[in-house]
């Protein structure tokens, strides 16, 4: 990757153009950058320049309470918020040993099954528009639109979601959440075949896609390739079939698999995803009927908020709420690595606990980040416009690369 | 395959490393153990290559700063059998001053950008890296902002006093 000729603009021999794709270039949908080595359309060598919106989220993590982390998380894959927050409550939860009833589990599933599909929408759409389909991506924008508005049903926003506590949610589900639910899977089917009609024998896409970017097993673990990237070179590795959390155990779906990695192959990967995500809702739906409906998070008063018209006219519960702000809990001095399937991959979260209010050590296995450094790589020899359709189909999140 | 245990995989470890791997602990099912910048790689090639082992995923390298220890700097890898759905986490301890340590590039592309992230924060040096460079920072910062004595907030900045705010 570093070894590509140098020239000088004087050197007769310079045929190769130097380009800077990025960080602001349009196609690359957020702040990437790579210096490309030209000659005429083909890359020779590429050099990616990241950082450019790293927010030092370890090291501010160090220095605050566990449940005020959970905004940081929001902001790693901002197209799917919800699996980070629910991942890192989850993190917390193992190191202190909590577990969670079943509607929570299962809320939780549905939760974070919408964020997967949310990311998928973006993450298609934006390869059809970069292939010269516009319509695809407006007909599921539509679907994602309705999935921010349960959440904000759920927790009252909708990009950065901050959504559910240590131990569970910060309030029930209400009616008008499930009820848009429920309308989400009546409708959005649809959409997606009809999504799936305009691609996936579209002479045009196909054509585009087809062998672009085809990347082998062997490469792919090689990289530490994860999530439907790794999928779609044919390796069946889903951290919710093989270590499951959440209850996932519970849930009967499958993990689509592709045969050789290429561009095509992760889209369809992408798409069966969505509709296994969609699966798993609707079992959640039916498993949530048998579970107690008033249960939205475990009995944990020693890390949950209590509600705040208990704090001021119940005396534990102004000890609890009390004792929880100030961090006077002790927390026990170990170290967790706890995963769960992002959008993107194995997201990843290893805190080092030293018994206090804040981490001692806080790192984010980030999928976007590990995912991204074969960019360069691989993109030697490619033709500059399949270069940028690769980039859409890594579905690499600034945020999440940069942290 | 089912998961090994831990205590056969560390049993297989010390029959090839003896004394030379320790065990640190099992927090919540994890096998971590500890071993020198010496054995490193040879720990990791073992791991990777054993026909039983197999752990072939390199999930993650990070690093961690005990200013209070003697060997400040720890360097740690996790890695995950995919066939047997095993995973285990190796530290490495440095002194600071000192901190060199072998590359893993050698035996996974992904730990590229992993011990670039490392350096990074922590000025870790991997020798036999191919490209040791800042990767999330600015290339001229001469800290590295992950170690304990390093403040969040630059201490000189007058923004923030309190008679700013009628405090």
């Amino acid at each position: 990757m570093q070894n590509h000729p140098v020239y000088t603009d004087n050197d007769p021999q310079n045929e190769l153009s130097t380009l800077n794709l990025g960080p602001t270039h349009p196609a690359t949908h957020g702040v990437f950058q790579n210096v490309l080595q030209l000659d005429g359309e083909r890359i020779v060598s590429g050099v990616s320049t990241i950082g450019y919106i790293h927010r030092a989220f370890e090291k501010i993590a160090e220095h605050r309470p566990f449940y005020q982390i959970t905004p940081l998380t929001d902001r790693l894959n901002y197209c799917s918020s919800p699996i980070n927050n629910m991942g890192w409550h989850m993190t917390v939860e193992k190191l202190l040993g909590i577990t969670t009833p079943k509607r929570v589990d299962y809320l939780r599933v549905i939760v974070m099954e919408l964020a997967r599909i949310s990311d998928h929408i973006v993450c298609n759409g934006v390869l059809g528009v970069d292939t010269g389909a516009f319509t695809g991506f407006l007909y599921m924008m539509e679907f994602r639109e309705a999935i921010y508005e349960i959440y904000d049903e759920v927790c009252g926003s909708r990009l950065t979601t901050n959504i559910g506590r240590i131990g569970g949610f910060e309030r029930n589900f209400n009616t008008i959440a499930f009820a848009k639910l429920r309308k989400f899977l009546v409708d959005f089917p649809k959409t997606l075949k009809e999504f799936e009609s305009l691609f996936n024998r579209n002479r045009i896409f196909v054509d585009r896609t087809k062998d672009v970017a085809a990347v082998t097993a062997e490469d792919a673990l090689s990289y530490s390739w994860t999530g439907p990237l790794l999928r779609a070179a044919g390796v069946d590795y889903d951290v919710r079939a093989m270590n499951p959390y959440s209850s996932y155990e519970d849930f009967d779906f499958e993990v689509p698999v592709g045969t050789n990695g290429d561009v095509y192959s992760r889209f369809l990967v992408r798409n069966e995803e969505m509709w296994q995500s969609l699966r798993i809702i609707e079992q959640a739906l039916v498993k949530l009927e048998k579970e107690p409906s008033d249960i939205f998070h475990a009995d944990v008063p020693e890390f949950y908020l209590p509600p705040k018209e208990e704090v001021y006219n119940n005396m534990e519960a102004l000890i609890y709420h009390f004792k929880i702000v100030m961090g006077e809990i002790p927390t026990p001095n170990t170290e967790v690595y706890h995963s769960v399937e992002g959008a993107n991959g194995e997201l990843g979260f290893y805190l080092v606990n030293d018994g206090g209010r804040s981490p001692y050590r806080l790192h984010f296995r980030r999928p976007s980040f590990i995912n991204y450094q074969m960019y360069a790589p691989m993109s030697r020899g490619m033709l500059l416009s399949d270069a940028i359709i690769n980039m859409s189909s890594l579905n690499v999140i600034a945020g999440e690369l940069d942290a | 395959m089912a998961t090994i245990p831990n205590e056969e995989l560390l049993k297989r470890i010390g029959e090839k490393f003896g004394e030379q791997v320790t065990l640190v602990g099992e927090p919540y099912g994890l096998l971590t153990v500890e071993t020198g910048r010496g054995q490193i790689i040879d720990l990791l090639t073992f791991l990777k290559t054993d026909a039983a082992l197999r752990f072939i995923f390199l999930t993650d390298i990070t690093a961690i700063h005990y200013p209070e220890q003697e060997k400040q700097i720890g360097v740690i890898y996790h890695l995950h059998s995919l066939t047997t759905n095993t995973r285990i986490r190796i530290k490495v301890f440095l002194v600071d001053g000192d901190v060199h340590i072998p590359t893993a590039t050698v035996l996974w592309e992904g730990a590229n950008w992993m011990e670039r992230e490392t350096y990074d924060f922590f000025g870790v040096i991997f020798d036999g890296h191919p490209d040791l460079r800042r990767i999330l920072n600015v290339d001229d910062m001469t800290a590295f902002p992950m170690r304990k004595e390093f403040p969040l907030e630059d201490p000189n900045r007058v923004d923030k006093k309190d008679y700013f705010f009628g405090r």
